[in-house]
């Protein structure tokens, strides 16, 4: 009796589990605080926490499956996502000399509410999904949940808030939520592609740089309220 | 032939860089002699690739022959042209040659442009055109995604290019929009990599014909999560409900030579990787679910289209909401099972290239010759562009696929399919959908092009002067308008061959 019931209670999780989970909850947890923050340049700066708790996931599942490919991944990640992303927007708010806070169209209270509502449903998804286990490659599959959780945040992060950094901060830290997911799902994709994907992330950065710029030129702000003539 | 994909690799980008280091109008001559021999390349792949089946071959023969039908690679395998991607490529090199045409009279025809604007709207050109060129033919579903990002990120700067207030907003809610929608098919290609997995080892390239050949052992349920996520993902691109919120600003506020792009070529790129997933899908997860999907998103998307042309104000938000109208049939054609419904789709995408540039072309001539793109405000159009007038008339009969243009042929072939013998009610319940929806949006398009273009314009006399603004625009739109025809009345024996071959490659499981 007492002996089937052991063999069903799961095995305690390693260390690898616990540190991996922990970091996978913390890139959630800072998306969450990048909901309430509403000072631009904390935002960028939560943001290049967050590429940090991503990088740091790299290296460590890089130690774990003694990968030196994932110690290149975690390297560049950490080069771009932490140095280079973040200073480039920073330099832009500096050019700025207006709004230091961003825009809101909702309250704080319903940004947090939709983004646990959508947490929700993210971990409810994955869950439900049987995400094949491979060859045992990769994060533990917990830390999916964390990383769609993530994804969808960003999304409200983008909806909810009224101003051109906190969007693009949103779709940085979308990108991050999908790191996760690939470092779970698919971390033995070949380097090439890795390194294809953080290229295109910093052109996509360059562009919203330049538009972003454009558009400040243009209004004298940041704010996305004037960007409403086209509809229909 | 590996040369000649390598060479299309090479070729725009080379133009793309020499463009812009070269003054505007060495920039102009070599963007026209790049988009030409870029199109002529993709034209001599044609006999190596689309060759009938020997016979006694079978599909099962391992290697190559995987995908059922010859291919040409390049690179160690890294460039491969089979008969789908070489419909695409077609696709957007015949754009690419037309647009560079034109873009060459549209530019001489404005008088206030910069010379800095010359130089950034030719590389710019140059430069999208490659990477959509480079999409069907990296043999690589993360590279895929990688040349789609490219498309994205040098389009709307192009989209920008104007500097107006409207092109600004509409360049970020482009970016913004693609950008995040992006991000859930690069999420698509990690799950689809997971799948793979558990049949081809921890660490693999992502080929087609590798992921393809194991795709029948892959998970159901990873694959149905990536498929789902590449269809939203990628759909956000291809202007698919509801994520089309994008497409008409950018395809208003972009100059008129990159919209003709962004419609006729860029929105079927994104297609095209939505066809890449199917077709792991269709092995893995049963071609039911792949076609309900996009069934589901089609029948939407069409209506949405239909229901928003006869609505519009302004003319090149009218063009793309027949661009998201025809992207609609692009999705409900692929739910059919019938082989001739997948022939159909694939006639549909060079069809539409061909129909959209000749109707965004004129739009540019309109547009240059009247100076607004209101709808309320063009009028006397016939009267006062002799040739383009005609043509553009023309052009939105083809897109209301009419008969004699290839459109009407490619839907022709999507509504028999569905109504197929064999077919299921709700297949013929959907081409019958489809059929309304398409005559509703002809219905749209038919009375915005009367007005604009037979009802006489102001009689004070402030109507311009009966003229075209360049023979370059005219040249390129009759070219466009030629081609509609004869994809209409009597498509080219070699080119029917290519598109059966690819039917093929989409529905083996048929």
């Amino acid at each position: 009796m007492i002996g089937t019931l052991l063999a069903n209670v799961p095995a305690a999780p390693s260390a690898f589990d616990g540190v991996t989970e922990a970091l996978a909850v913390l890139v959630l947890l800072v998306v969450f605080a990048m909901l309430r923050q509403d000072l631009l340049r904390a935002q960028v700066r939560m943001y290049a926490f967050q590429s940090l708790a991503v990088s740091a996931l790299a290296g460590v599942l890089a130690a774990n499956e003694h990968a030196s490919d994932l110690y290149v991944l975690a390297g560049l990640s950490m080069v771009l996502k932490v140095i280079v992303v973040p200073s480039v927007v920073l330099r832009l708010l500096g050019e700025v000399q207006v709004d230091l806070a961003g825009n809101r169209r909702f309250g704080v209270a319903t940004a947090v509410l939709a983004g646990l509502a959508v947490s929700v449903f993210g971990f409810l998804v994955i869950g439900n999904v049987h995400i094949a286990a491979a060859g045992a490659a990769g994060l533990p599959v917990p830390a999916m949940g964390a990383a769609a959780a993530t994804v969808l945040i960003s999304f409200v992060l983008v909806m909810f808030r009224g101003d051109v950094v906190s969007q693009a901060v949103g779709f940085f830290s979308m990108e991050n939520g999908v790191s996760v997911a690939s470092l779970v799902l698919a971390a033995r994709m070949p380097l090439i592609l890795e390194v294809g994907f953080l290229f295109d992330l910093l052109v996509a950065v360059v562009a919203f740089g330049i538009i972003m710029r454009t558009h400040h030129r243009r209004s004298s702000s940041l704010s996305t309220e004037t960007l409403d003539q086209l509809r229909g | 032939m590996s040369f000649v994909l390598v060479a299309i690799m090479l070729v725009p980008f080379v133009a793309a860089m020499a463009s812009w280091w070269a003054g505007p109008r060495s920039g102009a001559a070599m963007t026209v002699a790049s988009g030409t021999v870029t199109f002529g390349l993709a034209l001599a792949l044609v006999p190596a690739v689309a060759r009938s089946q020997p016979p006694g071959a079978t599909r099962a023969s391992g290697g190559a022959g995987e995908l059922g039908g010859y291919a040409v690679t390049a690179l160690g395998n890294w460039l491969r042209a089979d008969s789908l991607s070489l419909v695409f490529l077609i696709a957007t090199a015949f754009l690419y040659a037309l647009t560079a045409i034109f873009a060459v009279g549209y530019v001489s025809a404005d008088h206030d442009a910069t010379a800095l604007y010359r130089r950034r709207l030719f590389a710019g050109i140059n430069l999208f055109a490659w990477a959509m060129a480079m999409a069907p033919i990296v043999d690589n579903l993360g590279l895929l995604w990688v040349a789609i990002e490219v498309t994205t990120v040098v389009s709307a700067l192009l989209v920008t290019i104007e500097g107006t207030d409207s092109a600004v907003e509409a360049a970020w809610k482009y970016v913004l929009i693609a950008s995040l929608g992006l991000g859930l098919s690069l999420l698509a290609t990690a799950v689809i990599y997971r799948a793979g997995s558990v049949v081809l080892g921890n660490s693999y390239e992502l080929f087609y014909p590798k992921l393809l050949s194991g795709a029948a052992r892959f998970p159901a349920g990873t694959v149905r999560l990536g498929y789902l996520l590449a269809v939203l993902g990628f759909g956000t691109k291809v202007g698919l409900f509801p994520v089309h919120t994008w497409l008409p600003d950018a395809h208003s506020e972009a100059p008129t030579p990159v919209s003709a792009m962004l419609s006729g070529s860029l929105l079927a790129t994104c297609f095209y990787a939505i066809l890449r997933y199917y077709q792991i899908t269709e092995r893995s997860a049963g071609p039911t679910f792949a076609r309900d999907v996009l069934a589901g998103f089609g029948v939407a998307t069409l209506l949405l289209g239909a229901l928003y042309l006869a609505s519009q104000r302004d003319l090149k938000r009218l063009l793309a909401y027949s661009s998201v109208e025809h992207m609609g049939v692009l999705a409900i054609g692929m739910s059919f099972a019938s082989p001739l419904a997948i022939a159909g789709v694939l006639l549909h995408v060079l069809a539409h290239a061909a129909a959209k540039g000749t109707a965004f072309f004129g739009a540019g001539s309109v547009v240059r010759k009247l100076h607004t793109k209101d709808l309320e405000r063009v009028r006397g159009g016939i009267g006062l562009l002799p040739w383009s007038g005609p043509m553009f008339v023309a052009a939105m009969f083809g897109l209301s696929a009419m008969p004699p243009f290839g459109t009407f042929r490619s839907e022709f072939y999507i509504v028999v399919g569905g109504f197929a013998p064999g077919s299921h009610g709700a297949e013929r319940a959907l081409a019958a959908v489809l059929v309304v929806l398409v005559t509703l949006a002809f219905l749209g398009l038919s009375w915005h092009v009367t007005q604009m273009m037979a009802s006489p314009g102001p009689e004070d006399g402030s109507s311009p002067a009966k003229g075209e603004t360049s023979k370059l625009m005219v040249v390129a739109m009759s070219v466009a308008l030629l081609a509609l025809v004869v994809l209409g009345v009597h498509p080219p024996h070699q080119l029917d061959t290519l598109i059966h071959g690819a039917a093929t490659e989409l529905g083996v499981t048929r």
